[in-house]
């Protein structure tokens, strides 16, 4: 009944370096949707796979200005506004007095950007992924490196993506069903 | 030099080749390893046994709230003139402990000090810990806990605002923030290690509980670079957060015009004393953990040498706040001031004066020592010196400082009830119950990035 979609094609590597020199071939052969699973960071590898940068800081930024402001203009509104008290001729608007707060809302909303940001660009949570479907892809967690080719690619060619995978010295290469 | 033979010898560890991991480690090991604990399905005997101690003490500490909350706080030795006693002097403990956990995880992070890395994840949930037995103390000390929420700005029919230019309201912003952050930033870090876990685990409810944490997380490239940056802007965001946090606390006695409060020193040799605490307390517990799990080639004797270090730094900088305390108060010529400190000296406290100086000034000085600070238990029996040492600072800085009234009629001595002290007890339990959890159910060292370790150490060859 259930006809296997193909998600794409999984190359199973044992080291980091392995797994770099794979993916810049990968990029250098013209595949463009390709994806590199690795159980730590690696420097250079989100670049080989194409990714270019992220907007990320900018979304920190901008949740950083939305702190400060809140923070500033609630303080002004509660003391100057909505409920000013005359304490012997005192300016209500006594600003330097709110910098604490402003400056904790500001941390507060641009922590929050940086996490809910990453999160939400990341697609995370993600309940169901079609690479999970790899048996050995519980690895990628320990001491194995993937590269993935998706199928979506222009130039993926089941028969042919294989090869080029084969070729690049990969421990296994495993069919990913959708 | 005498002992070169043994592992244990300083020269050895603490040098600058010292490793930070023990050799032969590979992804694999480091990660079976760290798993392990957490996934095993035995729980071991000591585990059992300190749990349970520190089950007790939460349960103490249930009791001396309950009746707190039937009685209000009379029940504790506070009184006019001495109006904050144990609580705030717990409260300003306990949060100082959790800034260790800060600096480690962000400022080291964005200082890229490697040896960071097996301790942060624990600092980082001592942090946490400590911040929820801090925040416990200002909401008993309410006298009405119930209406705690006043303290949040909120469009109420009283049509009332909290008092924004009062240090306490910046206070509960400051912490409720720090308690949120850490929280942000602990759990980001920790999302790679539960899908470790949730990989590894046989267990189906593990699984499922460990995947359901994990959201997801599959260690593509992208994923890793934008949870990078992430928590390198969440470290950004953390190290003046931290000092903020701190220096906020600090406020709640420089804004009042007691003496001994009074002063401009105050901020930044709180952050200091923080630090100095905080690194003695992740001491005083991952030299315990690290033997009872057998983590000696993660947590390695040269971690322990370089917080002595850091403990010897700030230590300094908190003598120098006493002793610029001191000085301002008779350069000042304030004869309050003057009083103060000579008061603190010679008074009815002058024991717990001087054992705060012994604690945290004389006795930490064996640190500059190389062969002290290789030696484990010494570094261990120091950190427990530092903790009682600084609990004592703010005892002394609130009650001396509040018992001699300006008036001599207003004078009066605070002693604690039993009530403090089960408080002050129940809150360590409480911390020490967390902990107990932490170390069973989470891995206690960022796996992710010991093997990042594992690979900058490979190329290092």
């Amino acid at each position: 009944m259930r006809k296997p979609r193909i998600y794409g094609l999984m190359a199973e590597f044992a080291s980091p370096e392995e797994l770099l020199a794979a993916a810049h071939l990968a990029h250098d052969n013209g595949y463009t949707r390709v994806d590199a699973f690795a159980p730590f960071p690696i420097e250079g590898l989100a670049e080989a796979v194409g990714f270019r940068s992220t907007r990320l800081p900018l979304v920190v930024l901008i949740g950083g200005i939305i702190g400060c402001c809140t923070g500033y203009f609630l303080q002004y509104y509660a003391a100057a506004v909505s409920y000013p008290i005359n304490i012997g001729g005192r300016p209500l608007n006594s600003w330097p007095a709110f910098i604490p707060i402003t400056f904790e809302l500001t941390i507060l909303f641009a922590a929050f950007a940086a996490v809910f940001g990453m999160l939400a660009m990341n697609g995370l949570p993600t309940p169901y992924h079609p690479v999970f479907n790899v048996p050995r892809f519980a690895l990628a967690s320990r001491d194995r490196f993937f590269l993935c080719i998706k199928a979506r690619d222009p130039k993926f060619d089941l028969a042919k993506t294989r090869e080029f995978l084969e070729s690049l010295k990969a421990r296994e290469v495993t069919t990913i069903e959708n | 030099m005498s002992n070169g033979s043994t592992n244990d010898s300083p020269e050895m560890t603490t040098g600058m080749g010292a490793a930070l991991i023990g050799p032969g480690h590979s992804y694999a090991s480091v990660t079976d390893k760290i798993s392990a604990i957490v996934l095993a399905r035995r729980t071991p005997k000591w585990w059992i046994l300190g749990f349970f101690i520190s089950f007790v003490l939460v349960m103490m500490l249930l009791v001396a709230v309950t009746y707190l909350f039937v009685e209000g706080v009379g029940i504790w030795g506070v009184n006019i003139p001495i109006g904050w006693g144990f609580a705030i002097v717990s409260f300003v403990w306990w949060i100082g402990i959790g800034h260790a956990g800060t600096l480690i995880s962000a400022i080291l992070l964005l200082l890229r000090q490697q040896w960071r890395t097996s301790i942060n994840r624990f600092a980082e949930a001592m942090t946490l810990f400590a911040v929820s037995c801090a925040g416990l103390y200002p909401l008993l000390h309410l006298g009405r806990p119930w209406l705690a929420y006043w303290l949040f700005p909120y469009p109420d029919t009283m049509k009332m605002w909290p008092q924004f230019r009062s240090p306490l309201v910046w206070d509960c912003f400051a912490v409720s923030t720090y308690a949120t952050v850490s929280l942000m930033f602990w759990f980001i870090g920790l999302v790679p290690d539960l899908a470790t876990l949730r990989d590894r685990a046989r267990n189906r409810a593990a699984k499922v509980v460990y995947g359901i944490l994990a959201m997801g997380w599959r260690g593509s490239a992208i994923h890793w670079q934008r949870h990078e940056t992430a928590s390198l802007l969440l470290a950004g965001l953390a190290t003046p957060l931290v000092v903020s946090v701190h220096t906020i606390v600090s406020f709640d006695f420089a804004y009042g015009i007691v003496p001994g409060w009074h002063a401009t020193i105050f901020p930044p040799y709180f952050v200091a004393g923080a630090i100095y605490q905080g690194f003695a307390m992740v001491l005083t517990l991952s030299i315990p953990v690290r033997k009872l799990f057998g983590l000696e080639d993660f947590i390695t004797l040269k971690h322990l040498a370089n917080m002595g270090k850091v403990m010897l730094a700030t230590g300094l900088i908190v003598a120098y706040g006493y002793m610029m305390e001191t000085f301002m108060a008779w350069y000042s010529g304030n004869p309050y001031d003057r009083y103060m400190i000579l008061n603190r000296m010679t008074g009815p406290y002058a024991p717990v004066y001087w054992s705060l100086i012994a604690c945290n000034i004389a006795i930490p000085q064996l640190l500059w020592f190389r062969k002290v600070r290789g030696k484990v238990f010494a570094l261990f029996t120091l950190a427990m010196f530092i903790n009682v040492g600084m609990w004592l600072e703010r005892f002394v800085i609130v009650v001396t400082s509040l018992h001699r009234d300006f008036m001599p009629s207003a004078w009066g001595m605070y002693y604690p009830t039993r009530w403090d002290w089960m408080t002050l007890f129940g809150s360590i339990g409480l911390f020490l119950s967390l902990l107990f959890l932490f170390i069973r159910f989470v891995p206690l060292i960022s796996i992710f990035e010991m093997r990042s370790l594992v690979a900058a150490e490979g190329e290092k060859k």
